[in-house]
């Protein structure tokens, strides 16, 4: 009879999941990283080599030898404290993507100590007054777009982004001028190397950053997950209408949540000067700010799933390194198998969100 | 066949599901000519799936639709259009800025060329013929919602609607709009014109209706023709099993002053003056009723109380409960010469020992975080509580299994994010929460929308247990057989100001509508207080 009713159905279509078991969700997932590096096998095989060959030399290059694996480690270091500390603004849904700005600010203040206080101060409080220095000043430049927001209502995300700008046109002032040639005796536009007070000691071969970067990760949980301050975030992030309900202060909540969030990227950013590279460069921040948002994000901002997708991410930059100079594969084509499998990984949620309805399947199946 | 070619309308076995859930299952039903059928069932019956597949809307997965004895396809709002269906919404779809008349032709084919004089000549003849007032050159955010109703029911009518559906009209109408849209609905029947209404007012279904077709949870349940049928049998219909739909309206001993609210202003989101001179008395002990058109100062009212609306002027004064009522000295003792709640806020409010519970009209925007579960929506006004930066989760987690045990409510775990419970379920998480608050007074906006009938005698029991403890209970409702039944008094709002306080026991529908509309002289207020 209702011979029109197959013609109405598109081929395919979309339904929002509801709920979907644990191990599906797994199953997706592990077949999108399947599915990326199948994908970046072919573009390997296209450049004239062996994926195998490749993928394996990614791992050696990353995780091989522990000289490699340091290196490894001191990438995922700056990742994992930036995505930390995005994360509670996220959950507040305070779309910070100024993490970036915020690690050079405090970067900036570590260096002030570093730079001129080396002498004069004992090294351990040199390097406590170099941190706090740093989550101050990062602390700041997160308060400023918050300020503004819960004043104004300004846009949160086009005000984090230029505040990236303005404290990189900074660093490169500093650079060129009262921090550069003026400090350095042959006048070169660099900052130069701190004093040796003021490089952060090593443990197991990698600088304690990634000590400092587990234990903010741990209390980061328990903080969201446990405290009072951290269900605030979450019913504010929810909606501010219930947050006001509640009795909830939203904008303090609001300027005390970007503090922190800003503070704990400060925190990164002296890690990065005192730890890693040992000066202030206009790439001591190097777009970790924002690769941190992928990696917040597909942990669904909980800290500890965050520690596996920075280590990830690590790995692949680390590996993309090694095959450029092994393969002389170039470098944009290494970056270019990093994003295919970043594109996979994020473009399953979608898959774990949704599912596909394909014409007169699915829904008629429980009849 | 001769009797098929008699239904204006006739679905055989239509099913529609959403993912697990079958909104309609075989559902069969027939329309006749010059017929008012009236569609009831509970909220999440399947009417409105059913109506919108009947407007093409939504497609069905199974079962055939004859028009006028004609099998046909209805595969979009224009093919329904064709077949002279037109379908009347809850919510409106009208552009503001433009005159009735703009919004009748909008989206119709023609020329380029506009003639505003013959297209407000039929809407006219239209109005004429059925008994409408409307005027087309009138602009939609200057009207009324009946008129905005309206404007809606005459385009579908401009566009030969022969067959009109209703997805509850009545919802937002006074009494006296009800009875002018009743009379325009019979002129209607007489032209020869179908009418399906979609309600769950089983008074309306039995003034308006020839027949009432139920649903019950996506199941049609069957036919009857409205002289054959009461109110009772109807519900019984509807629920499945047999209901008292009295409510009770118990008498307390202490009736004593909680709140007095002197001379209130204040203004809503957009800088509109919301509340003009706002002054009543609620008592403890009773139940007072806000009645009134939607967005007549309702929200604005319960939101200024709360300490979550900014006063411009005016007073708020909160005096304790009777020493000898159940409430008493639960909370820090208050200044008996009253305490002034404006300019302070929900916190300030709490501190001072003021126990208010206030259930919104948003319940999982305001009253509730959609994404938490039970627990954490528990301690949502008592996280605070406990020495330490942590969050003590063990007294929200008892609270919540005790309320999923006392109010019965149907949800896998205490663990399960509230967005997922059915309304009913969520309203009762939301109003056990603030009556676990034990408050002296407890305020509540619109609390049995959507729900079912035995979720609302729930929530009716739940509000009279209070008001019999000594609570200052205020309901905020828009159904006024409820109200009438419920509340000890009613305050009727209408446009920000008090039209009137009336008792309950004493008054019409028929006065309650007219103030709803109408301010009174000012007398009144203080006559009735």
């Amino acid at each position: 009879m209702s011979v029109h009713t197959e013609h109405r159905e598109p081929l395919i279509r979309l339904a929002k999941r509801d709920d979907i078991p644990r191990a599906q969700a797994w199953a997706i997932r592990a077949a999108a990283i399947l599915l990326a590096l199948v994908t970046g096998g072919l573009i390997i095989a296209v450049l004239g080599h062996n994926p195998i060959q490749v993928y394996a030399s990614m791992v050696e290059g990353s995780l091989g030898k522990s000289r490699v694996l340091r290196e490894t480690v001191k990438k995922a270091i700056p990742l994992l404290g930036a995505a930390v500390a995005i994360a509670p603004a996220f959950k507040m849904k305070f779309w910070n993507i100024g993490a970036e700005g915020q690690i050079l600010a405090g970067g900036i203040a570590a260096s002030y100590f570093a730079l001129f206080w080396a002498d004069s101060l004992p090294r351990p409080v040199l390097l406590v007054v170099m941190a706090v220095a740093g989550i101050l000043a990062g602390g700041v430049w997160g308060l400023i777009p918050a300020v503004f927001k819960a004043r104004w209502g300004t846009n949160e995300t086009l005000f984090t982004l230029m505040l990236n700008y303005i404290v990189l046109g900074f660093v490169r002032y500093l650079q060129a001028g009262p921090w550069g040639p003026d400090l350095n005796a042959n006048g070169y536009p660099k900052i130069p190397m701190f004093d040796s007070a003021a490089l952060l000691p090593k443990a197991l071969g990698v600088h304690i950053g990634w000590i400092i970067v587990l234990a903010v990760t741990a209390l980061m949980f328990g903080y969201l997950k446990y405290s009072k301050q951290g269900y605030e975030i979450a019913v504010v992030g929810e909606s501010v209408r219930t947050a006001q309900y509640a009795g909830m202060n939203v904008s303090h909540i609001i300027r005390r949540t970007m503090f922190l969030s800003g503070g704990i990227a400060g925190l990164v950013g002296f890690l990065q000067v005192s730890g890693a590279s040992g000066t202030l460069t206009e790439n001591t921040a190097g777009g970790i700010g924002f690769t941190a948002i992928t990696v917040a994000w597909l942990a669904k901002l909980n800290p500890f799933v965050m520690i596996a997708i920075a280590a990830l991410l690590a790995i692949l930059e680390k590996g993309a390194d090694t095959i450029q100079t092994l393969y002389t594969i170039p470098a944009s084509a290494a970056d270019m198998l990093t994003g295919i499998v970043l594109f996979f990984m994020l473009g399953c949620e979608f898959f774990i969100s949704y599912r596909l309805i394909v014409r007169g399947k699915g829904e008629r199946t429980h009849e | 066949m001769d009797n098929q070619a008699n239904y204006a309308i006739e679905l055989r076995e239509l099913t529609k599901t959403f993912g697990e859930v079958v909104a309609n299952d075989k559902v069969s039903l027939t329309l006749r000519r010059g017929e008012i059928l009236s569609l009831l069932g509970e909220n999440g019956s399947g009417k409105t799936t059913l109506m919108n597949m009947l407007s093409g809307i939504y497609f069905p997965d199974h079962g055939s639709i004859l028009v006028d004895g004609k099998e046909v396809t209805i595969r979009s709002p224009k093919d329904a259009h064709d077949l002279g269906i037109g379908m009347i919404h809850q919510h409106f779809k009208l552009v503001d800025v433009l005159t009735a008349a703009e919004n009748i032709i909008l989206g119709l084919k023609g020329g380029g060329r506009l003639d505003r004089r013959e297209v407000g000549r039929q809407v006219k003849a239209i109005s004429e013929k059925y008994g409408f007032e409307i005027d087309p050159d009138q602009k939609v955010y200057d009207m009324s919602v009946s008129q905005k109703q309206t404007v809606e029911i005459v385009k579908v009518l401009y566009r030969g609607a022969n067959i009109l559906i209703l997805d509850e009209p009545t919802a937002v109408l006074t009494p006296q709009e009800t009875a002018k849209l009743f009379a325009v609905l019979r002129n209607m029947r007489g032209d020869g014109k179908s009418i399906i209404i979609i309600t769950h007012k089983l008074h309306e279904v039995m003034a308006i209706s020839d027949q009432v077709a139920v649903l019950r949870k996506g199941q049609y349940i069957g036919t009857v023709p409205t002289c054959e049928t009461n109110p009772q049998k109807l519900t019984e219909m509807m629920v499945g099993h047999a209901v008292s739909l009295n409510i009770d309206r118990p008498k307390t001993e202490y009736q004593d002053l909680r709140l007095e609210v002197k001379g209130l202003n204040c203004r809503g989101a957009e800088g509109v003056k919301a509340l003009e001179d706002v002054s009543f008395e609620a008592r403890g002990g009773e139940i007072l009723g806000i009645a009134g058109i939607a967005g007549s100062g309702q929200k604005e009212l319960l939101e200024a109380i709360a300490g979550l609306q900014k006063v411009e002027s005016g007073h708020i004064f909160y005096y304790p409960p009777h020493p000898n009522s159940e409430i008493a000295g639960l909370h820090v003792p208050v200044d008996k010469a009253g305490e002034e709640l404006v300019g302070k806020t929900p916190t300030q409010i709490q501190k001072i020992g003021v126990s208010l519970a206030f259930v919104p009209e948003d319940r999982l925007g305001m009253g509730l975080v959609a994404s938490m579960d039970m627990v954490d929506n528990m301690m949502l006004k008592t996280y605070r509580q406990g020495k330490g930066p942590l969050v003590d989760r063990k007294p929200p987690r008892e609270l919540a299994m005790r309320l999923k045990e006392e109010l019965e409510i149907v949800a896998p775990s205490i663990s399960t994010p509230v967005r997922r419970l059915s309304g009913g379920n969520v309203q009762k998480v939301l109003v056990g929460r603030e009556i676990a608050s034990s408050p002296t007074v407890l305020m509540t906006a619109y609390p049995v929308r959507g729900l079912d009938i035995n979720s609302s005698y729930t929530i009716y029991n739940l509000l009279n247990e209070q008001k019999k403890r000594g609570v200052a209970v205020i309901l905020v409702g828009e159904d006024l057989d409820v109200l009438l039944e419920l509340c000890d008094r009613i305050l009727v709002l209408c446009g920000g100001r008090v039209s009137g306080i009336v008792d309950a026991e004493q008054t019409t529908k028929e006065e309650v509508g007219l103030l709803m509309t109408h301010l009174s002289g000012t007398g009144k207020e203080g006559a009735a207080v």
